[in-house]
Order: structure tokens, then C-alpha cells, then sequence
């Protein structure tokens, strides 16, 4: 791969993304970014969601919606091919549902990236995400006396 | 099924989870007032801590220098978790202390049940934000008073004038790090949301 007439650049380590190189295909002057303009000033925590601060599926996904692995999620192949914290997530989902807010203090990440990932993982089709009582609307008077029992019987 | 080739899969799906219905009340209340006890004293779990990395509503208040349009303070929110039966859990959020992260508590009221105000008689005022926030968004919410050892014991009537409570308001005298205290806590502010909720219907209808 390597030029043999190259030295190794001994302090730089190889860039993650595309070689820095341009192979005559690419604009002079520019190699892609990792992330784009919308993504503004980069910031830290967001690099793992590729600078991405919010995902289309997402619809500001609440912190006590619960996140459900679907069946496919079962396939071993899903820990070798998402990123750790993709699989990390699919793996805590698939012992029981865990709520945004569960995933996001289990993953040490702030919540605003934990739901561009579960972001992804629904446009896999490898979790659903179930939504709590519509805000505004205070649930049934039925459910809230089971609370109430439930509650008292703590 | 294009992945359902994995053996695994059938034996997980004969024991389907279920899928529970998931409510929220918020824990409120000045710094050191014992919000992070009172949950800690009924949640199943140790208190987990989530973090909200900010970003334009800081600017502006924070010290940004050199980091233009964007910052990176993170506000921390306490909340435990009670499994009120395999269909029913109950998230309880403690809301973030600093006024200027309310922006955060319009997102953590919305859909929430109701609120409690944890309030430390010797320091009264530091809920008056809280109590505010609540009436100003009709979300349901009760006063508990914390009654720190060695804390003087004042009158619920007291306490009600010094926070300038409408009647309907409860009041509750607590101890944030008791089990038995704090699930009474909470059944007063179901019930009191149940009661509004009704108030509210009975409004409407009368309106109508």
C-alpha cells in the first residue's frame, strides 16, 4: 500500500477516515470530512455520532421513552459490525427495555447523543421505540390509581 | 424474518418482555435540600446520573471564550427507577438545581405526572424558583418539608404563608431519607393530580 520510497511519518498516527492523500479524484485542496457544515463548531461528545446532534427518527425522543430490541436484534452479527456503543446499546436492550434516560447513565453519554444513536439503531430496524403518555394529557384516572396502589404496596 | 436465522431468537421471544407504560414525577427543590436522598430511599436502583451536554442556551451566561456559537457545560440529573408492576414503571427525576438550566425542567415536565417540592424550612426561599415554575405551568405538585434532624419543626400553616401557597396546594412534613415517608410523598402527588385532573374535567364540562 505504502509508498516504499516513504518513510513512515513516525508521529503522526494514520488518519481514521480517507488518506489525507488526494488521488487526483478528489477537489484540490480539500479531503472529505468526517463531518460537514451543518455540523458547525465540533464538539467533543458528538464525535461519536459523526457531528451528528439530532436524527430524523428521533423526534425528540423523551427521556423515559423505552427503547425495545426487535428480533433481529437476536443476530450475534450485530455485535461485530455496529460501533461499541451501537452494540452496547442493542446488548442492554435485549435483556429487558431501557428507557433513554436508563441508556444514556448506563453509557456514561450525554443524552442528546445517546438519541442519535438509538436514531440509528431504529433505522436498522433493530430496536422500535415505545412512546410514553402523550405530554399535556394526564394518563387514565385508572392508571393513576394503580400507581397509587402500587405505591402503598412498595 | 431476513434475520431469523438465529436460534436464540425463538427461545428469547417465548419469554417476550413486556413493554411497560412509563411515567415520570419530578423531584425538585434547592441545593442540599435532599433531592438525591428522597430518591434514593425508594428507587430500586441507585440513583443513576444522566448528563445534558449544552449547547446555544449556555452561550451567553457561560464563559465561552474562543469556543464560538457552541459550549460544552454538562447539567446532571438524578433519577431512579420503581417498578410499580411488570407493566407499570415510575421514573423519578431530580431536576437540576441552577436556575439557568430550566430550560431542562420544560423537557422533564412534559408528560410528567406531577412534582414534588423538597423544601428545607431553613433555607424556604430556595424553592420559591421551583414552586413558581409549577403554578406557572399548571403541572400538579405538592410542598414536602423535609424535617432535618435538629432543624426547627415549623407549622405546616407557617410555612404555607412563607411560600404564598394557593388552598389547594398540599403541604406535607417528610423525612427525604424514610421509605414509608417518601412513598406518602408520592401518593400525595398522584392524588393530587388525580384531584386537579378531575377539577379540570369537571370545569370543562361545566364551561361547556
Amino acid at each position: 500500500m505504502s509508498d516504499p520510497g516513504h518513510e513512515n511519518l513516525p508521529d503522526s498516527p494514520p488518519p481514521a477516515g480517507p488518506p489525507a492523500e488526494t488521488t487526483g479524484a478528489e477537489p484540490a485542496g480539500g479531503h472529505p470530512h468526517w463531518f460537514d457544515d451543518e455540523a458547525g463548531p465540533v464538539v467533543r461528545p458528538y464525535a461519536m455520532t459523526r457531528g451528528r446532534t439530532r436524527h430524523a427518527a428521533q423526534h425528540r425522543l423523551d427521556l423515559i421513552a423505552l427503547v425495545v430490541a426487535e428480533p433481529a436484534a437476536d443476530d450475534p452479527v450485530w455485535d461485530l459490525t455496529l460501533s461499541p456503543e451501537h452494540a452496547h446499546i442493542l446488548e442492554l436492550c435485549r435483556e429487558r427495555p431501557q428507557s433513554v434516560a436508563e441508556l444514556a447513565a448506563e453509557l456514561d453519554l450525554a443524552i442528546g447523543v445517546v438519541r442519535v444513536l438509538i436514531g440509528d439503531l431504529v433505522d436498522d430496524a433493530l430496536v422500535h421505540v415505545n412512546r410514553p403518555v402523550p405530554p399535556a394529557e394526564l394518563p387514565d384516572e385508572s392508571i393513576l390509581r394503580e400507581v397509587i396502589d402500587g405505591l402503598r404496596a412498595l | 424474518m431476513a434475520f431469523g436465522r438465529s436460534s436464540r431468537t425463538g427461545a428469547m421471544h417465548a419469554v417476550s418482555p413486556v413493554e411497560p407504560l412509563t411515567l415520570k414525577i419530578l423531584v425538585a427543590g434547592g441545593f442540599g435540600a435532599g433531592k438525591t436522598t428522597l430518591v434514593s430511599a425508594v428507587s430500586e436502583i441507585r440513583p443513576l446520573r444522566t448528563e445534558e451536554t449544552l449547547s446555544e442556551p449556555g452561550a451567553g451566561v457561560d464563559d465561552t471564550g474562543g469556543v464560538e456559537g457552541k459550549s460544552t457545560t454538562t447539567v446532571a440529573m438524578d433519577f431512579g427507577r420503581i417498578t410499580l408492576r411488570e407493566d407499570l414503571v415510575l421514573y423519578l427525576f431530580g431536576t437540576p438545581g441552577q436556575d439557568r438550566f430550566w430550560f431542562l425542567w420544560d423537557e422533564l415536565s412534559q408528560g410528567s405526572l406531577g412534582a414534588v417540592v423538597l423544601a428545607d424550612t431553613r433555607r424556604l426561599a430556595d424553592c420559591f424558583a421551583a414552586v413558581d415554575y409549577f403554578e406557572r405551568r399548571g403541572l400538579p405538585f405538592l410542598v414536602a418539608v423535609n424535617c432535618f434532624d435538629g432543624a426547627e419543626r415549623h407549622p405546616v400553616v407557617t410555612i404555607r404563608e412563607a411560600l404564598d401557597l394557593d388552598p389547594e396546594v398540599p403541604v406535607l412534613l417528610c423525612d427525604a431519607r424514610d421509605r414509608e415517608s417518601v412513598k406518602d410523598v408520592l401518593v400525595g402527588v398522584v392524588e393530587h393530580a388525580m384531584s386537579l385532573a378531575r377539577a379540570r374535567r369537571a370545569g370543562l364540562t361545566a364551561g361547556a
